[in-house]
């Protein structure tokens, strides 16, 4: 069978395990949102400041849910002995990789695409925000579980990797961070974000192109 | 049935060495496979049966000597496409069913000369297309792997303790399954501390704590 009918076959299968698996899940969504409603809770019914604050705690929240589901990304198959038939496949690695990263984006990031503008009201976040806070999360959060995959793939051999982990991605998240949140403030001033914007964009794509290889080659060293 | 022509296929291990922790697991190794030949690797616990086949599946390197397929070192061969491997894990989702299962193997391989259902029928699975593996008994998900190799495109079978956890009858079959593999050409290495009896091969064997 061709590369494609094994690639689409991987985000099958994916699809398939994440549904079965519901409560797994589901897990980061509602971490996420227990963050999101815990934080005026913490600093008080302050309007103004919630405000202002409301795209960066959205985006930190997201990141950190993301990055919650991350260990998932290649556990099972690591331990079920699945990781092995991959690598012995006869498709390249970094193709079934990126199935299974963009079946991950599938049932991680498309939920926070979903409840995040809720949250953003909640928080009172500017109308005119709103879009653009969309615009970067259908932008971003592919961006999270493609770098997090390298991340992941490194220390999926490692009993407990999880600190090392977050030591390896978050320095990596953090430039979409900045301009993710600063596009939604600046957006929420009413001023333009069109570089932001750009630049997103050019994150996405550079991580998509790049995110696989390494992540296959790391794959490979954790199984041996 | 038989589609493939498996002719001509050999496999040659030339003095192949693996040190772990300082420790020389086996080093001189040498040993060639053609078709319709069996190598059993034998070995106390430890002696490096298993670190052996991780070796051949491209799984760690070697320290020393070259694998060769056809002629050619098998990191620029067709070698993995020809290869098929169980393993201690059996390599199946526990969370999907026994077809779905064979599907993905598919997927990630080439059809070989039985079907999903044939397969089944060989391993003594039929009637269980549609039952989650978690469902299923250790032998039974050992037998669910076996399949595997039966569905894809193969010559080389590497098998690391095929015989765990199966019953005895289970063991007859499997040994069956593998001389009919032999008989149309294909070629097996496994380890095993069950004795093999396969009618009318030689079985090769290879004691790897001797290999110092």
């Amino acid at each position: 069978m061709s590369l494609i009918t094994a690639f689409f076959a991987v985000v099958r299968r994916d699809l398939i395990l994440a549904f079965r698996r519901r409560a797994e899940i589901a897990n980061p969504v509602f971490f996420f949102i227990l963050v999101v409603t815990l934080f005026p809770l913490g600093v008080g019914a302050n309007t103004k400041l919630l405000q202002a604050m409301a795209p960066g705690v959205i985006w930190v929240s997201a990141l950190l849910a993301v990055m919650l589901s991350l260990d998932s990304l290649f556990r099972s198959d690591f331990d079920d002995g699945s990781l092995e038939q991959m690598l012995l496949s006869s498709h390249p690695l970094t193709i079934l990789v990126l199935g299974k990263i963009i079946a991950h984006w599938l049932v991680t990031g498309l939920p926070l695409l979903i409840i995040a503008p809720l949250l953003a009201v909640f928080l009172g976040l500017p109308e005119q925000a709103l879009g653009t806070l969309l615009i970067t999360l259908v932008l971003a959060t592919p961006v999270l579980s493609l770098i997090g995959s390298i991340g992941v793939s490194l220390t999926v051999g490692l009993r407990r990797g999880g600190m090392i982990l977050s030591l390896l991605v978050l320095p990596l998240y953090v430039p979409v961070l900045i301009f993710a949140s600063n596009a939604v403030e600046m957006a929420g001033n009413g001023q333009t974000v069109d570089a932001q914007i750009n630049i997103l964009i050019a994150i996405l794509l550079m991580s998509v192109v790049l995110a696989p290889l390494p992540a296959a080659s790391a794959l490979k060293m954790s199984v041996s | 049935m038989d589609s493939l022509t498996l002719e001509n296929r050999s496999f040659e291990v030339r003095n192949l060495s693996c040190i772990r922790d300082d420790r020389i697991l086996f080093e001189g190794l040498d040993f060639t496979l053609n078709n319709n030949q069996v190598l059993l690797l034998e070995g106390k616990n430890g002696s490096g049966k298993t670190s052996l086949l991780r070796i051949i599946c491209g799984f760690r390197e070697q320290d020393a000597g070259d694998i060769i397929w056809c002629n050619t070192p098998i990191k620029d061969s067709d070698f993995f496409a020809e290869m098929a491997y169980v393993g201690h894990l059996d390599g199946v989702k526990k969370e999907l069913t026994v077809v779905e299962n064979l599907k993905m193997s598919l997927a990630l391989s080439v059809a070989g000369n039985y079907s999903i259902e044939q397969a089944l029928d060989k391993v003594h699975l039929a009637g269980y297309d549609d039952s989650i593996v978690q469902s299923l008994s250790a032998g039974q998900k050992r037998r669910l792997s076996l399949a595997r190799l039966l569905i894809t495109r193969n010559s080389l079978w590497v098998l690391d303790e095929p015989f765990t956890s199966i019953d005895k009858e289970g063991i007859k079959l499997i040994e069956s399954l593998m001389h009919e593999h032999i008989c149309a050409g294909g070629m097996i290495i496994l380890t095993s501390h069950h004795d093999l009896y396969l009618h009318e091969t030689e079985v090769q064997k290879i004691n790897l704590s001797l290999c110092h």
